[in-house]
């Protein structure tokens, strides 16, 4: 990959063309905020705290850092009053999910976010996916995942997978960057039986087929042991 | 199968032979509005009454596309009189064939007629909601039968495809389409031509052309009457765009939910692929090419292209980040083109009549005509094709025949759920891409609702911000939770919570979420909120400073009460309450009880005018109930009077 120079905050940065913006910042030593990027997984794109301003042929568009690809001659800023703005914004809806969060609280400094400005909602996930996509892209075994969609999304763990990967890995944990709580109450909600059950009724259904319903059931009733630990949690 | 183009010719020429130009053809639109309001039933009467007169050897009967007039639906035009006659039934048929198709006379009462403006027209083409229109891709639906590839055939069906292969470099196609100036008709409007030219150059052998028909905008319905009433249009321009492009397999995205769309392209396909449209060494040209269908399973999100693409992967339907553009790494990581279904219908005749031709339709940036789905408070409800640069007052009034119910004009809602509203002031802009997003709206894939004056702005757009709540992917949070904040201020407002500073926080969330969302649902989804901010700030004003729905559409903020002085106790309101709210009794004044009252206002509705009783009111006390022994009407004339007259001292 060739060398380009671009410029960031006034600064000449040289970076390879295979570089986003967010990644030839951080090799010049020039901060930019973010809670779903992580070095070992693909740009995703998702919390847009790194939403920067790119001018390159005239045109200024705010992107997301961490997703956009340098290019020669691209001007950025990462600071402005729009862009603290944005962030002061995001911030402060994050941290109605998460209020307890502390990168979210030094965020909440910098940008002057209110974490009370937006009402409660305490389900400690802010969506930054980087369980999800670590255990799909690093341990490559899927056991955790995003279900339903919008408003309504949330992580979960899926099991049947779950049950057999996660005693020993929950290398996601100490990811989390609302606690590794969140990933804990989610995995214990989804592990319905214990797991030395599943084990066996894996071994079972290599007899019979798929697992049964009776794993299921305990499920649910195992769901509303682990939702009140969650409320617990809240009011706490 | 056809080997080349003289034998398409022959071919062409063996249908058009067939066809005696003199023979009836009853043509009935077998489009999904006129198929919900019967035109199944018409079709069959039809077929079974030609049949009963011994005709069927003289007269063709076809279930067509749909030409747009869905207010008057079923429709069914005559030929070669081009008689048009409205709203047929099958009570119509029989005397529709004894008089029209024997003795060639109009049945009167079927015909288009405005009482009102004295105007009556026989022919489709004389009918104002027609006449006022350009209709270069609709207007072929009512003449063809989707079902039948000769139908298209017979109009000149594939003979841009010909001209493209045997007549056209690939280079030469691309410079007609950039010359055209075709832009997207999806909503982003880019032009067609540069995207093209961007996935010919993208490296890579393997290339892919892709038709989104993942419409979803409610109340729109473009595409699908393209997609259900002529799918060849839509073959022949992505057979053409992939030629240009150099990709040899393409895919059709549509939604599971249009049935028919999925048959009537399925069905056009295999017909294709029978005549040598399609698959190997197109009519001898050497150029490959197939097409597959793909189901969509009806997310919304799964219109923006780069979510349609990984849904089409078998991912979760999810935007990714652009760039790397489709065209560089799309499908599967190839160069990848996608364009809409109207932009693929517009190939043909683009390559069929020139870029000159096209050209002369349109505005200086904005070339061709644009369908647009015209619904909402409107007196003709349908598609209509019109060149880009008509007005919005010439679509509304001219073709739409305004507002029904001597109602006033409020707004008009352009652009999807993401579009924004634009209101009176400005009905003489030209529809353009570049007018609209000026006037705070946008084009989007052409919805246009009409509103009327007992729409509530803010009530408006909270109801697209529901929509985009529900329909947001999640996946970054500007989107997910700022649209989500933004439909709970205005649902607050709407529902009297709303406070000072609403409005500012509004604006704030707006930015955010437009400007730092990842794809163009978050980016456009603020338009409702700050379209109706910026032209009816008033409205939202009202509802937070004075509780107060000035159009009496929120029911959070609106209250009923019975007049004592003009209640005859009648007791239909008393019946209607689905909520048992009312008070009534026979001779008994009725009293609305407020506790129990959810103010849907049906009694409003149905109190009789004659006693017009029922008071509606928004920002302002309910007025004590009147005490129990005041209730009593009694019913002999004179005592009644008397009794009114005391009642009045007493209110008094």
């Amino acid at each position: 990959m060739s060398e380009v120079s671009i410029q960031i905050d006034g600064k000449v940065v040289a970076a390879s063309e295979d570089m986003t913006i967010l990644g030839a910042a951080e090799r010049a030593g020039i901060p930019i905020p973010t809670v779903c990027h992580h070095e070992k997984l693909k740009p995703f794109g998702g919390c847009r705290l790194c939403t920067v301003e790119a001018e390159a042929a005239g045109r200024t568009n705010l992107v997301a850092a961490c997703v956009y690809p340098v290019q020669a001659d691209l001007v950025v800023r990462t600071r402005s009053e729009r862009i603290d703005k944005i962030r002061k914004v995001l911030t402060e809806q994050l941290l109605a999910h998460a209020p307890e969060s502390e990168i979210l609280q030094t965020l909440a400094k910098e940008y002057h976010a209110d974490k009370d400005r937006f009402e409660k909602e305490p389900s400690f996930c802010i969506l930054c996916g980087l369980c999800v996509r670590y255990c799909a892209e690093v341990k490559q075994k899927n056991a955790v995942g995003f279900v339903d969609r919008g408003p309504s999304r949330e992580i979960s763990f899926i099991p049947e997978i779950a049950a057999l990967e996660c005693w020993d890995c929950k290398e996601c944990f100490p990811l989390c960057p609302t606690s590794a709580l969140q990933a804990a109450f989610v995995l214990m909600r989804s592990l319905a039986p214990a797991p030395s059950s599943i084990r066996a009724s894996e071994k079972h259904a290599e007899t019979t087929s798929v697992p049964g319903r009776e794993q299921n059931n305990g499920s649910i009733a195992a769901n509303d042991g682990n939702r009140t630990l969650l409320q617990a949690n809240a009011e706490r | 199968m056809i080997n080349s183009p003289a034998e398409l010719e022959q071919l062409r020429q063996e249908i058009l032979s067939k066809r005696n130009s003199n023979k009836a053809r009853i043509s009935i639109c077998a489009g999904a509005g006129c198929l919900a309001t019967g035109a199944g039933k018409v079709i069959d009467a039809f077929n079974a009454e030609v049949e009963k007169a011994g005709l069927t050897a003289d007269v063709n009967v076809k279930g067509t596309g749909c030409p747009g007039f869905c207010e008057r639906g079923p429709i069914v035009v005559i030929d070669p009189a081009e008689i048009c006659y409205l709203q047929v039934s099958p009570q119509d048929v029989p005397e529709i064939v004894s008089e029209t198709i024997k003795k060639e006379k109009v049945v009167d009462r079927l015909v288009y007629s405005d009482p009102a403006k004295n105007e009556k027209a026989i022919r489709e083409a004389d009918i104002p909601f027609y006449k006022n229109q350009e209709r270069n891709i609709i207007g072929n639906n009512i003449k063809i039968d989707p079902k039948v590839i000769d139908d298209y055939l017979a109009l000149r069906g594939y003979s841009a495809l010909v001209k493209a292969l045997f007549q056209m470099t690939s280079e030469q196609v691309l410079e007609e389409v950039k010359k055209s100036g075709l832009r997207g008709r999806g909503g982003g409007g880019f032009p067609t031509g540069i995207k093209w030219e961007a996935a010919r150059k993208a490296p890579g052998e393997t290339k892919y052309v892709i038709v989104n028909a993942d419409e979803g905008d409610p109340g729109a319905f473009m595409d699908r009457a393209v997609l259900e009433g002529n799918p060849h249009s839509i073959l022949e321009g992505l057979i053409i765009g992939a030629y240009a492009i150099g990709s040899h397999e393409g895919y059709i995205y549509v939604r599971q939910e249009y049935p028919l769309a999925l048959e009537n392209v399925g069905v056009a396909i295999k017909q294709a692929r029978e005549y040598g449209f399609l698959g190997r060494n197109i009519l001898g040209s050497n150029f490959d090419f197939d097409i597959k269908v793909h189901r969509g399973a009806g997310a919304f999100v799964c219109g923006e292209e780069t979510a349609l693409l990984l849904s089409l992967e078998g991912k979760p339907g999810e935007p990714r980040a652009r760039p790397p553009y489709p065209a560089t790494s799309g499908l599967w990581g190839k160069p990848t083109n996608i364009n809409n279904v109207e932009t693929w219908a517009n190939v043909p005749l683009i390559i069929n009549n020139g870029a000159d031709w096209y050209n002369q339709f349109g505005t200086a940036r904005s070339k061709g005509t644009k369908i647009f789905s015209l619904v909402g408070k409107i007196k003709n409800t349908g598609l209509v094709e019109v060149p880009m640069g008509a007005t919005l007052r010439d679509i509304i009034y001219k073709i739409g025949d305004g507002i029904p119910g001597g109602k006033k004009f409020k707004a008009v809602q352009t652009g999807g759920p993401a579009g924004g509203c634009i209101p009176e002031e400005h009905l003489d802009i030209a529809v353009d891409f570049d007018e609209l997003t000026k006037a705070g709206a946008i084009m989007g894939s052409g919805g246009m609702i009409v509103l009327d004056e007992d729409t509530c702005m803010v009530d408006v757009a909270r109801y697209f911000l529901n929509f985009l709540t529900q329909e947001s992917c999640g996946k970054c949070s500007p989107c997910r939770e700022g649209v989500k904040q933004m439909h709970r201020i205005l649902t607050n407002i709407t529902e009297g919570r709303g406070k000072e500073g609403d409005i500012e926080l509004l604006e704030e969330l707006a930015m955010s979420t437009g400007s730092a969302s990842l794809c163009a649902l978050g980016r456009t989804a603020p338009n409702p909120v700050l379209s109706t901010i910026r032209y009816f700030r008033h409205e939202y004003e009202t509802h937070i400073k004075e509780k107060r729905c000035p159009s009496f559409t929120c029911q959070g903020l609106v209250s009923y009460y019975v007049d004592p002085a003009k209640c005859d106790a009648c007791r239909i309101c008393f019946r209607e309450c689905s909520s048992h709210a009312i008070i009534g009794g026979k001779n008994l004044i009725h009293i609305i009880d407020q506790a129990k009252c959810n103010a849907c206002g049906t009694c409003f509705e149905v109190c009789p005018a004659r006693f017009g009783a029922v008071i509606r009111i928004s920002g302002e006390p309910v007025p004590a109930r009147i005490p129990d022994e005041m209730r009593i009407i009694v019913r002999q004339r004179r005592v009644k009077r008397e009794k009114q007259d005391e009642r009045s001292l007493h209110t008094d």
